[in-house]
């Protein structure tokens, strides 16, 4: 064998039978990616190649346990600020792919782990592509979630491999497949166990077999004639989920392939324009800027990595969010024991468990078995003695929890940590009846927790730092993402959420329809709307969350939604709140008010939520701007492309924000005076 | 006969620790809620959680389990591995029929008293409700042919020669309830015995009547605390055992049916065991495991006996299993302070307490000069057996084992004995002592 050591990234070597296997193992990375440097390196890697001999075959594999590729570079795309400087790193990307699809010789793409964006497109420039057929192989073109699209030529290859429908559903998702269905989609031809990845290859490039084509059916999706009426199917699909105005990206692969699919070259050409101007947008700075944020609050959860070892959990009380957090917990791989007084409470949990884990885990029988072992009902608290972790998820009352801990604290291992989900009570008056207070840290997670990411890691003054920082390494054990936050009324989320919320109910007051207001709240790009939100919650948790918050901060409750909770109108789960539900479905309800001024209603309900994010930044409820768009972000789920609420003041510029607050103080009262914190940032 | 050739019970200590039962659920005619690994994990997951030692330290785990589903080969390993008890700790099944919970505790205690292991999870489980329905061979051999047959004209001719014949299915559960060697079912075994020994009906229904009353007594006082409550992925919970009928009565039991003779026998479903689900797990140690892990000791096994017996009797097991253990250690029926003897049938029970008073019986099958004499009813089967309880073949033997320290330790007695008359003729006995540090 042959090696070739003067890349730093590549490294290239020739076996004895003639094959080129091009190792890539980005220096000073835990995963490839293709940086500026890599791809320069294997530009002139394929250079050299169609100068010399050419080898008998190229097979790409990667070096790294985490994958093989793991897309693009994204430090590098928020430094690129024309188009023109776009078009030519994409046009690079995209000249290396095609010279990988033209070479003479049999090329394959070994994969396992990761291969995502560009590392797939890549796979997809080969004539062959094997896959380890592991659990931990997962193929991907997620560049949507950046408010982007396959820059690479994947646009152009995908469809054409496995025709539209399967195509279209990767590129507009960004959904991860594994190995098993993606040999089903024609994705990768072999999928092999790991101990054949090598004779796999080695029999391929003797043999090179036909390549891979779509089925009949498959390619007949691409057809001139189909691709009108088909697009019209996933623009519609697509348009239930994104507005083009606020993620233009998928839309324009639509686009892509239905203008330009019957001419390649120019597809190509399209696809590197197309993507030039995604990556210079609104959208995609700020989708990016999430993806950062997330990261930071990622590496919040790493700062005392491996002081501890989290393997068993305690949970005390099965009610919805105590149960949900066990069954997420044993989902991750934790040991979980689950404390009740009520056999009733720990079934109903077993039971959702099991749906929650048969879901995430389609088809793994023995995988759920596995989860459903780890998850072990503890009535009489044995497992409290062995827990790493505590978590305390009871009924909101004081005293109930204080007692408790003075239960726990002798029992359990000192080192332990001792949390508590708690949302309303402040944590200093939970620890007083501790030997050790310090040691109590707030652990907030949201509902449903199986799909909020966010967990707000709440300490008091008196709080100990390392503990809360183990804390925050536990919520990133379990694939959350911890934002520590300062005990304070509504913490960080439900603080900024319920003036919102409020602000909705106001406004339904004055007689504006549940369905006016909430559409424009997801004009604005939220996730939901806020009256369906409060329905779905529960009136009455609105109502006392609400009332706990009015007590501290300027929170008037509005005389409506008091009203609806004693006549016991409690939303989904009484059947009728601000809709009517049957079943827990909500019923069509009528909209009445085209005169209602939308820009007013939203600048209110938008507003409320920006002044509160401006307040609790003043008051360092978090510790910066950045924080504190990541935790309304990942915690309400509010607009991504607007970055967060602080980003979006900023965007429409914090001078005219708060001067727009001041103008509907005049006019709608206190709840609008613009923060002190304004004067700050503008 | 070679039954008194032992001369010497175990060589070492052998300790109980701990233990605990799901309830057992009786099966309803349809697959029950849980596959027996299911059974015999949730009734271990609390035990090991409260043990000192993790359970990694085990040495051997060995599970009774007369018919594990297709999906649990070898069940104790399942068992050791979803426990957690790691890749390193070896896992092994027994089966003695009706005994096999109390032949895994007899090997267990063996394997501790020659020293080859210290500390042992040992007990047994049966998913009854989920006994194999087999494909009879005129349909195997039809599968054959079809699997055989290539062309899609060829597979038209062999499903046309499909008959209903073949689709008669082998109920694995009634198969294995018939002895294979004599040919009878239990029950029948079970009107044998109350023809010899003229068992009443009424006496069969007045024993059961009392076995449903005594368990309802201990559910009521607070006694079956070494049950786990089963959850399932329904949402549904099982806290006790669900076979138990606390409105039974003598006359209730009267109006039912005979099952296995039908139109004249004595035994009826009522008087007799209940087919049900259910698992008991129990931690064996020995001295030495005592001491390193420094472990609460609730008894010990003292000494354990198999005997065997005509297979059309074998209800009479228990009689011919526990008097070698009372002769080798040298015990009069009042040294023994409480007893539980498996009610696979009412009749069974009461003819073992026939035979001991006989001394014709003593002396012709039990080599005895006097007869052994009245085992006194209010020390039997105290709060109930398996025609309350139910009777999950591979689980009975190690639950009664330990029920049995439950009671003495309730009673602050010392001696107990346990026995389960066992299907193809044979009996188990084992005697088991508190202990009090």
């Amino acid at each position: 064998m042959t090696k070739n050591n003067n890349y730093m990234h590549w490294k290239p070597a020739t076996d004895d039978k003639g094959i080129l296997w091009l190792h890539i193992d980005q220096k000073d990375a835990s995963a490839n990616v293709l940086c500026v440097s890599v791809l320069e390196e294997l530009e002139t890697i394929l250079k050299d190649i169609k100068q010399n001999n050419l080898p008998s075959g190229v097979v790409f594999i990667s070096d790294k346990k985490s994958g093989f590729i793991a897309g693009a570079d994204i430090k590098e795309f928020t430094e690129i600020e024309s188009v023109d400087a776009a078009v030519n790193h994409v046009k690079r990307g995209q000249r290396i792919m095609d010279e990988i699809a033209e070479l003479k010789c049999p090329t394959v793409a070994l994969i396992h782990g990761f291969c995502m964006g560009g590392g797939f497109e890549l796979a997809l420039a080969c004539d062959y592509r094997i896959a380890d057929d592991g659990s931990k192989t997962r193929m991907s073109l997620p560049e949507v979630q950046l408010g982007i699209h396959p820059g690479f030529g994947g646009t152009v290859r995908l469809p054409r491999l496995i025709g539209a429908p399967a195509a279209m559903d990767i590129m507009l998702t960004g959904k991860p497949i594994n190995a098993r269905k993606a040999i089903k989609l024609g994705m990768i031809d072999y999928a092999v166990p790991t101990r054949q990845l090598i004779p796999a290859t080695h029999r391929i490039i003797m043999d090179h077999p036909p390549l891979h084509k779509p089925k009949r059916l498959q390619a007949l999706t691409n057809h001139m004639l189909v691709r009108p009426l088909l697009k019209r199917m996933i623009i519609k699909n697509v348009a239930k989920k994104a507005k083009k105005a606020h993620y233009p990206a998928p839309y324009a692969i639509i686009d892509l392939w239905a203008k330009y699919f019957d001419d390649p070259k120019k597809m190509l050409e399209e696809e590197a324009k197309s993507e030039a101007n995604l990556v210079i947008g609104e959208t995609s700075k700020n989708l990016v800027r999430v993806f950062f944020l997330r990261e930071t609050l990622k590496s919040l959860g790493k700062t005392n990595k491996g002081s501890m070892d989290f393997k068993h959990v305690h949970v005390i009380g099965a009610g919805v969010m105590g149960g949900d957090i066990a069954a997420w917990c044993a989902l991750r791989g934790l040991h979980v024991t689950l404390q009740d007084r009520h056999e009733e409470n720990i079934a109903k949990v077993m039971k959702r468990a099991h749906k929650l884990f048969s879901k995430k885990m389609r088809g793994d029988r023995l995988g759920v078995i596995d989860a459903m072992d780890r998850l072990m009902p503890d009535m009489k608290g044995l497992g409290i003695p062995k827990a790493d972790i505590v978590i305390e998820a009871i009924i909101e009352n004081i005293e109930a929890k204080q007692g408790l801990y003075k239960e726990l604290e002798p029992v359990m291992k000192p080192t332990a940590l001792l949390t508590t989900n708690t949302s309303s009570i402040p944590l200093e008056v939970l620890s007083e009846v501790l030997e050790r207070p310090e040691r109590l840290v707030g652990l907030h997670f949201f509902n449903p927790v199986a799909q909020m990411p966010l967990i707000e890691i709440v300490t008091a003054d008196n709080t100990d730092k390392k503990i809360a920082e183990d804390t925050a390494a536990f919520a990133a054990k379990i694939d959350r993402l911890p934002l520590p936050v300062k005990s304070g009324p509504g913490f960080l989320v439900n603080r900024i959420l319920m003036p919102y919320m409020l602000e909705a109910v106001r406004i339904h007051e004055e007689g504006v329809s549940a369905n006016s207001i909430d559409k424009i709240a997801l004009d604005f790009g939220m996730p939901m709307g806020p009256l369906t939100l409060a329905d779905t919650v529960g009136l009455d948790i609105c109502l006392s969350v609400a009332e706990i918050l009015s007590k501290d901060l300027d929170v008037t409750v509005p005389e409506s939604l008091r009203k609806m909770v004693n006549e016991g109108n409690l939303g989904v789960k009484s059947g009728s709140g601000f809709y009517k539900y049957n079943a827990g479905k909500k019923e069509k309800s009528e909209t009445n008010d085209t005169n209602a001024d939308q820009k007013l209603i939203q600048d209110r309900l938008i507003g409320r939520m920006v002044n509160e994010s401006v307040a609790c930044l003043r008051e360092s409820v978090v510790a910066n701007k950045e924080q504190l768009d990541a935790g309304v972000i990942f915690g309400t789920g509010f607009a991504p492309f607007r970055g967060g609420p602080l980003n979006y003041a900023q965007h429409e510029g914090y001078k005219a924000y708060q001067e727009r607050l001041s103008k509907m103080e005049q006019s709608l009262g206190g709840g609008f005076k613009p923060d002190n914190g304004w004067e700050k940032l503008a | 006969m070679a039954k008194y050739n032992r001369k010497k019970s175990l060589s070492k200590p052998v300790f109980i620790v701990d233990g605990s039962r799901t309830p057992f659920l009786k099966a309803r005619g349809k697959t029950g809620p849980f596959p027996a690994a299911d059974l015999a994990v949730s009734a271990g997951q609390a035990l090991m959680q409260r043990q000192k030692f993790k359970p990694e330290d085990i040495d051997e785990v060995i599970v009774g389990c007369v018919m594990p589903s297709a999906d649990e080969a070898n069940i104790a390993r399942i068992i050791a591995l979803r426990l957690g008890c790691g890749e390193e700790v070896p896992a092994w099944t027994v089966q003695r029929n009706c005994a096999s919970g109390m032949q895994a505790l007899d090997t267990a205690a063996a394997n501790i008293a020659s020293g080859r292991s210290n500390l042992i999870l040992a007990g047994g489980v049966e998913a009854m409700s989920r006994a194999p329905v087999l494909l009879n061979n005129t349909m195997v051999d039809w599968l054959g042919d079809f699997s055989r047959a290539k062309s899609p004209i060829d597979k038209i001719k062999a499903l046309t020669k499909l008959r209903g014949k073949h689709l008669k299915p082998i109920i694995g559960l009634i198969r294995g309830l018939t002895d294979p060697v004599v040919g009878l079912n239990m029950g029948q075994t079970a009107e044998i015995l109350a023809h010899k020994f003229k068992i009443s009906r009424h006496t069969m229904d007045e024993f059961s009547a009392q076995s449903h009353q005594r368990l309802a007594a201990a559910f009521d006082a607070g006694n079956m605390g070494e049950i786990e409550t089963l959850y399932g992925a329904n949402g549904k919970f099982y806290s006790e055992d669900d076979g138990l009928r606390r409105d039974s009565t003598p006359a209730n039991l009267a109006k039912l049916k005979p099952v296995f003779d039908r139109k004249f026998g004595k035994v009826t479903a009522g008087n007799a065991a209940q087919v049900t689900d259910g698992a008991a797990l129990l931690i064996l140690a020995s001295e030495k495991a005592v001491k390193e892990y420094d472990l609460p000791v609730i008894g010990k096994i003292v000494d354990s006996e198999w005997a065997g017996l005509s297979p059309s009797e074998m209800g009479l097991g228990p009689a011919h299993a526990m008097a070698p253990i009372m002769a080798r250690n040298k015990l009069a029926i009042d040294d023994i302070d409480f007893w539980e003897i498996n009610e696979a049938f009412a009749v069974q029970v009461l003819s073992c307490l026939e035979a001991w008073k006989d001394p014709d019986y003593c002396s012709k099958h039990l080599g005895l000069k006097k007869p052994l004499g009245q085992i006194p009813i209010e020390k039997l089967n105290v709060d109930g057996g398996g025609i309350s309880i139910g009777h999950p073949v591979g689980a009975s033997g190690a639950r009664i084992v330990l029920h049995m320290l439950k009671v003495l330790e309730r009673n602050n007695a010392t001696r107990g004995m346990t026995s389960l008359c066992i299907g193809g003729g044979q009996g188990g006995a084992m005697l088991i002592e508190r202990v009090t540090e």
